[in-house]
């Protein structure tokens, strides 16, 4: 299967907007998920997270962990924005389909 | 999404897990079982998956299926584990990290992704086993009472980590039950373990669906992160 970045951001922003009640438009690549400028709190990152990683599942038809020891052990948290989120989810996923 | 609760229930290729499938199946629950060999019966409303319940990857697909095969899930019942007595001198590493990694291990994986089905509903039971072993500081079982505090504090700790999500986290603790688990137990060992007990004698199956029973109900909203020792231990 050919894993396309747009299916991916795609995906994390029906999320976000859900849970941050906030219109799809308003948030792009950059947008902040983890971190001071974050609109989410610990409760509202936990929510997504989960919804996120179970939407890819039923998207791509994989199963993934988006908190592994690789996520959770970089300097630079993966969770950090939905961009950072996006490549992440893309590694995890070339990982696990061989693309 | 399917009509009737679902449950996942561990190590049900025979014992208490067996009993269990048995048990709830009858009481109309969907039970989906998971053992590390195939299962020699067959049940209505029941799915049996061969795994080892800390091969994560394994788990995950287990639970992916359960989402979108049944769309939601109940109860879980983490019944699936390991025993070994020695004394720690003569304890071999290799099989204490089996014991921690059955008991504890399988355990939090376990809770971690039917957390993740069960929030989506706000509502969800778990049930995870500990021993009065811990509770007793049994002599020759190091490994396997430590495996089961760490069970106790795990579900002490989910039972807050979970709340918001409607879901309930306790543990019962079964005396000695007649299964395999305690085959090569002397018998004299398994007598002074229930004479420690204000109840002396073995568990039974029904003592112990009696308390998950009383976990699952609807009425029961408000009880989490108990432990329940059976035999007054």
């Amino acid at each position: 299967m050919k894993i396309n970045k747009k299916d991916i951001i795609t995906v994390i922003i029906n999320e976000a907007s859900s849970i941050i009640d906030l219109e799809n438009d308003k948030i792009n690549f950059d947008t902040t998920i983890y971190g001071n400028d974050s609109r989410l709190d610990s409760l509202g990152l936990i929510n997504l997270i989960v919804a996120v990683e179970q939407n890819i599942e039923d998207e791509f038809d994989v199963t993934i962990t988006l908190a592994d020891d690789r996520a959770m052990s970089q300097k630079r948290s993966p969770f950090n924005t939905v961009g950072t989120l996006t490549n992440y989810i893309e590694i995890l996923l070339k990982e696990e389909l061989n693309d | 999404m399917i009509d009737k609760p679902v449950m996942i229930i561990t190590g049900t290729r025979k014992g208490i897990g067996k009993y269990l499938a048995e048990y709830y199946t009858e009481k109309k629950f969907q039970v989906v079982g998971c053992s590390r060999g195939n299962v020699d019966f067959e049940l209505d409303n029941y799915h049996h998956f061969t795994l080892d319940v800390c091969e994560e990857g394994d788990v995950k697909k287990m639970f992916s299926n359960i989402r979108k095969t049944y769309g939601r899930l109940d109860v879980l019942i983490n019944n699936a584990g390991v025993a070994s007595m020695n004394h720690v001198l003569l304890s071999p590493l290799k099989k204490t990290q089996d014991i921690i990694n059955t008991n504890f291990i399988g355990t939090f994986l376990f809770c971690r992704e039917a957390g993740k089905i069960m929030k989506k509903r706000n509502h969800g039971r778990i049930i995870n086993f500990t021993s009065v072993g811990t509770k007793l500081k049994i002599e020759g079982e190091a490994a396997y009472t430590a495996s089961k505090a760490a069970v106790e504090n795990l579900t002490e700790v989910l039972s807050r980590e979970y709340s918001e999500f409607g879901i309930t986290v306790n543990a019962v603790g079964p005396t000695p039950v007649k299964t395999d688990l305690i085959r090569s137990v002397p018998k004299e060992k398994i007598e002074n373990i229930t004479k420690r007990q204000a109840i002396n004698r073995l568990t039974e199956n029904k003592d112990i669906s009696n308390v998950t029973d009383f976990f699952i109900k609807y009425e029961s909203e408000f009880i989490t992160g108990q432990i329940i020792y059976l035999g007054g231990a």
